[in-house]
């Protein structure tokens, strides 16, 4: 489970196991989608393997999900998707009405996020052996010329903009998970950011870097850039959005919404000189209506993600790994 | 001690004699000479970076008597550790000389701690003829400033922040002249040439410290936060308080409730009235701080006995070199009950600088507070403030006005915390007045760091029989530590000149101090200790056990990374320096939710009730304390293991037990629901029949041979509680129950392994009535019992302990 997560162990599984075997430039860069080159034109690439249980949850489903992850991931290095694969490995036993729920859920979602399914593929595994249903997408997208986001690229100065409110995947797809019951129900924040990245680049292509904060939360993306980009990041907690429904329940379950997982969320990393205007042009768009201003890249603690707390004190976010064990003593 | 004559004294001789340890500017070689010279001697003595070295030519039974005295007899602030001898060819010559230092060669000298004022400094301060009157820097070879104004070595005025204030022609006469109480004092300055007090008030304010109280403070993490804590508004551009009085205007703000932040030896305090129950509330609320307890800075021993009784020990610690806050048994409602509400301690000190003396004010200056509250200038949690930038940044808005100076601190250094035990000094916080004065080892260790723990983090330096714990850093948490601890580092590598070979850190894997250590290695090996078993390695080092027999280690804490992932904190280990095996532990136990379950015992005892099978009524106290949707989810929370890892920590059942018992059922500080169970226990006084009985079984899992069972405790308490029995008769049986476990675990132990030697350590046990209660019980059965001493039962000890099992000699045992 814990190599899953998200945090530190899946990115040892990646250093140690996975990019030494690979080799290659282009996975070299370590990004949610490969950006490669082909005729001279320039292409996002991605794919992930979606395995949530339960299938289906308040505000979306598994086939939301392996939709909207792909097509964010690709949003992430500025690309509209454009063409997704989707492969199915099903469990024998699976109910039929079941998988054509999954299967309506995909079309859906595909068609709100404006993107062909274009191929697939249907393997079936011995009862037992599967979850009742795995899929797995993958997509490829133009990046418009100019833009090229990277950790790299960030340097201290630069504002973190996120999109709206954080958590509310998590907790929903936990709250039906373990039966929990939460004051008042919680929904996924499932959505495709293609159309709210295209917003943001038409203000300027001159962003430094996106993510979408999923496994791991926001928590793990900021980390992940303040590594990458050598620089430190600093956040103001209390700007940073939380739905009280989700804090309640993050309080009682004494969790950290910061790394709790998002599905239609992003963070930028962008130019000082651009805030204003890229935030004006995230408000006006529908799944950016909550954007705000939580931070900035310091050159201070370089690799160190750190939280202004409310009353002047600071405490550094680390990098999730595995349970949340106390450390006080 | 004079000696006539040298003609009396036997045929001439000649010896070279090298004393090592502090002994540097502490009035080491004036001492020398008066000695030397009394004793009829001549040659001359030295600085060298291997010590003071002094050669003495006389009669055989001078020399003798030179080589005799010249430990014993050493200065007040000399920590004399090695005394060699080697005699030389008689050369003649006549008189004694101080001959100037010589600095090359490797660094073996120590760094003196800082001292109190002493009371030939005090008595010039108060004396309107001395031109150091009222000198708020006055301070000479046996007091004053020493590791926390220290950048280099050799120690001398170069090499510290006083480098920035050249003396004038009256301090140059008294710091060259041997026979002057301040030659050779590296912080020597008077009204002349020394540092620069200042009264900083923020813009706008008024003179006499009004200020109209300002906006409302942001929200808070911390679950005690309060939404009414006022806080100053007002800006600091650095405006100096009107009138060329900055003590007497500070005074003034303090009579009328207003808080000051004092820039003191190694870092800052914020201060207040403590009889001034208004101003104290202020402050906690300014500072988020809950109901945590604050220490108090006394002007007298007359005044503290208005607070507390005292015992001599107690009495004689107030007073000396040291100074250290002294945890003592307070009266009841002293100072309103408003400074450490709901603690059975009363955190104590004397003044121990100038400014202090100055503050509280001397002999005929008007009236002002007689207590002050003198608590750690710094966001709760974060080190101690040092920086006066950063004091303008953090402090401002807790403080009203800010008394600082202008002579750099080097390094952070709070205030040390102690209390008597048993008739012994015992650490609760080993910091001023201690470090860096090393721990002697029991056995040889490579160089070596030892980078500590997360909470209340000191870090040691050893190499061969000697271990440099740190003072206090504080909190890794906050990225302020980081800093602090590496900035103390380097400062106590530079003057331990220890290279190390080895480093140990603890296997927590979440542990910044242990990723701080991973990443700063380089090539050198990386031991990492388990928790418990660095609390015990601690125990045996600091008693001098050479490691050859195992003894049993009682660990109590709060939380340790155990190596089945669990959080460990109820453990009976078997074990020395190279290894253990874990004998005995609480049974596990979910901790649901990390760090929301410490913060609220309430969810704590509801996870001990639901392991014991004992059912959720409504009647008990922390189901009714339990907001309802909170109950429900964290029924299902246990039941499904969500964010639940196990444990088997006994602080954390310190935690059910006080809310079970309905003391406390959030803590807004570090163990609040202990400190406050204990308390109750405390006041139960004797004649509280038996204690309950913890259920101890064979160990199922195979990972240790017996577990015990709270869940027969729980169901007496609440079944006492039905029956009307008092809370603090239920706090009490408690205790008596935990020390009744500690007994049969050790006798069953002892059974089966022959172990006769149980070491008392971990957080746990800075609970001074079950520290008490346990030793009492394991002496009269027999046992040798070691409770700590010299450095904190809780992980301010555990550097010591991780120095001992990584870097150990194992062929010097
Ligand atoms: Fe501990
Ligand atoms: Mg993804
Ligand atoms: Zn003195
Ligand atoms: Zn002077």
């Amino acid at each position: 489970m814990g190599h899953g997560g998200g945090g530190a162990m899946s990115a040892e599984l990646v250093d140690h196991i996975f990019a030494p075997a690979f080799g290659g430039e282009v996975l070299a860069q370590l990004g949610d989608a490969a950006a490669v080159t082909l005729g001279g034109t320039r292409l996002a690439f991605s794919t992930d393997s979606y395995v949530v249980r339960p299938l289906f949850f308040p505000g979306g489903s598994i086939g939301d999900l392996a939709v909207n992850g792909t097509v964010n991931d690709l949003a992430m290095s500025g690309a509209r998707a454009a063409y997704l694969s989707c492969a199915f490995i099903l469990e024998e036993g699976v109910e039929m009405p079941v998988l054509a729920r999954v299967a309506e859920a995909i079309g859906a979602a595909a068609r709100a996020a404006g993107v062909e399914v274009a191929t697939g593929d249907t393997k079936v595994v011995e009862s037992g052996h599967g979850d009742g249903i795995y899929v797995n997408t993958a997509g490829i997208g133009l990046i418009p010329a100019g833009v090229d986001l990277r950790p790299q690229r960030v340097v201290p100065g630069d504002v973190v903009i996120v999109s709206g409110a954080i958590g509310a995947h998590g907790v929903a797809v936990m709250s039906v998970r373990e039966g929990l019951e939460f004051e008042a129900e919680i929904e996924s924040d499932s959505a495709p950011l293609g159309g709210l990245v295209a917003a943001m680049l038409a203000v300027t292509p001159d962003l430094h870097v996106l993510r979408d904060p999923t496994r791991g939360g926001l928590a793990a993306s900021l980390n992940e850039i303040a590594a990458a980009a050598r620089v430190g990041v600093v956040v103001r907690e209390r700007a940073v959005p939380v739905p009280p429904a989700v804090a309640n329940a993050c309080s009682v379950l004494g969790l950290d919404p910061m790394y709790v997982a998002n599905e239609g969320k992003l963070v930028a990393f962008v130019p000082p000189e651009h805030a204003d205007a890229v935030l004006a042009a995230m408000r006006a768009h529908p799944l950016g209506a909550g954007a705000v201003v939580i931070g900035e890249a310091v050159a201070d603690h370089p690799g160190t993600v750190v939280a202004r707390t409310g009353l002047g004190g600071t405490r550094v976010v680390d990098l999730p790994v595995g349970e949340q064990l106390p450390r006080i003593c | 001690m004079r000696v006539a004559t040298r003609a009396a004294a036997g045929p001439p001789r000649r010896s070279r004699v090298t004393v090592r340890g502090v002994v540097q500017g502490v009035g080491f070689r004036p001492y020398v000479h008066a000695l030397a010279t009394g004793l009829g001697l001549a040659g001359h003595v030295t600085n060298t970076p291997d010590g003071v070295v002094a050669e003495v030519e006389g009669g055989a039974e001078a020399v003798a008597a030179f080589c005799a005295r010249i430990g014993p007899g050493a200065p007040p602030l000399a920590w004399v550790e090695s005394v060699d001898h080697q005699t030389l060819a008689v050369t003649g010559g006549s008189g004694f000389a101080i001959v100037a230092s010589r600095t090359e060669g490797q660094v073996r000298t120590l760094v003196p701690p800082d001292t109190a004022t002493c009371a030939d400094c005090l008595a010039e301060l108060a004396d309107p003829g001395d031109r150091r009157h009222r000198h708020p820097f006055i301070s000479c070879t046996n007091c004053g400033p020493r590791l926390t104004i220290v950048t280099g070595l050799p120690y001398d005025r170069a090499h510290t922040t006083m480098a920035g204030f050249p003396m004038c022609g009256a301090c140059a006469g008294e710091y060259a002249d041997p026979a002057d109480r301040r030659f050779h004092a590296q912080p020597i300055a008077c009204h002349a040439c020394g540092p620069r007090l200042r009264l900083l008030v923020p813009d706008g304010a008024r003179p006499d410290g009004a200020r109209v109280d300002g906006d409302r403070p942001e929200g808070s993490r911390v679950d005690s936060a309060r939404p009414d804590g006022a806080r100053p508004g007002g800006t600091y551009s650095g405006r100096t308080a009107p009138g060329g009085d900055p003590i007497g205007a500070a005074r003034a703000l303090l009579a009328a409730g207003g808080v000051v932040a004092v820039k003191g030896l190694g870092g800052y305090h914020l201060a207040c009235d403590a009889d001034n129950a208004d101003a104290v509330a202020l402050l906690r609320r300014r500072k988020a701080r809950g109901d945590k307890p604050f220490a108090v800075m006394v002007r007298d021993l007359p005044a503290v006995e208005r607070l507390a009784r005292t015992c001599p020990q107690e009495r004689a610690l107030l007073t000396g070199p040291v100074r250290p806050v002294v945890l003592l048994r307070g009266r009841r409602r002293a100072l309103g009950g408003a400074v450490a509400p709901g603690a059975p301690d009363i955190g104590v000190m004397l003044p121990y600088t100038p400014v202090h003396h100055l503050l509280l004010g001397l002999p005929g200056d008007p009236p002002g507070p007689s207590v002050l509250v003198m608590t750690s200038g710094n966001v709760s949690g974060e080190p101690i403030v040092t920086d006066d930038g950063e004091a303008l940044e953090k402090l401002a808005p807790l403080a009203d006005a800010l008394l600082v100076h202008d002579r750099p601190i080097r390094v952070p250094c709070d205030d040390s915390v102690v209390r008597v035990l048993d008739g012994s000094v015992s650490m609760v916080r080993r910091s001023r007045g201690y470090a860096p004065l090393p721990v002697a080892l029991p056995v040889e260790v490579r160089p070596a760091l030892a980078v500590g723990g997360d909470l209340k983090n000191t870090f040691c330096l050893g190499e061969g029989r000697r271990g440099w714990l740190s003072a206090h850093i504080g909190d890794m948490d906050a990225p302020a530590a980081a800093a602090a601890f590496e900035r103390a580092r380097e400062q106590l590598s530079a003057v331990t000149a220890v290279r190390p070979e080895v480093l140990a850190a603890d296997r927590h894997p979440r542990y910044r101090s242990a990723a701080w250590a991973q990443r700063d290695r380089g090539e050198l090996p990386l031991v990492r200790v388990q928790h418990h078993h660095a609390h015990l390695a601690a125990a045996m080092a600091e008693h001098g056990l050479d490691g050859t027999r195992r003894v049993v280690g009682v660990a109590f804490d709060g939380t340790g990374y155990g190596d089945d992932g669990a959080v460990w904190g109820g453990e009976f280990l078997l074990g020395d320096y190279a290894g253990f095996t874990r004998f005995c532990r609480l049974a596990y136990v979910p901790l649901p939710g990390g760090d929301a379950a410490v913060r609220r015992p309430y969810r704590m005892a509801l996870a001990h009730l639901w392991a014991a099978g004992i059912a959720w009524d409504p009647g008990l106290g922390p189901v009714a304390a339990c907001p309802p949707d909170e109950l429900r989810v964290l029924a299902r929370q246990v039941e499904r293991g969500l964010n639940c890892a196990p444990t088997s920590s006994m602080g954390r059942l310190f935690d059910a037990v006080s809310s079970l018992a309905g003391v406390c059922h959030l803590a807004g500080y570090e163990a609040q629901a202990a400190v406050e169970l204990e308390a109750a226990a405390l006041d139960a006084g004797g004649g509280t029949g038996p204690g309950y009985a913890f259920g101890l079984a064979p160990g199922a899992d195979g990972d240790a041979e017996l577990v015990a069972a709270p869940g027969p405790v729980l169901a007496s308490v609440i079944a006492d509680l039905r029956a009307g029995t008092g809370v603090r008769t239920v706090a009490a049986r408690f205790h008596a129950a935990v020390a009744d476990l500690v007994l049969r675990g050790c006798t069953a132990a002892r059974e089966r392994h022959g172990l006769e030697t149980v070491a008392l350590t971990g957080g746990v046990f800075g609970n001074a009535l079950l520290s008490r209660l346990c030793a009492d019980a394991l002496r009269a059965a027999g046992f040798t019992v070691l409770v700590h001493r010299l450095v904190p039962p809780n992980d301010g000890g555990l550097a010591l302990g991780q120095l001992m099992v990584a870097a150990r000699r194992s062929d010097s045992g």
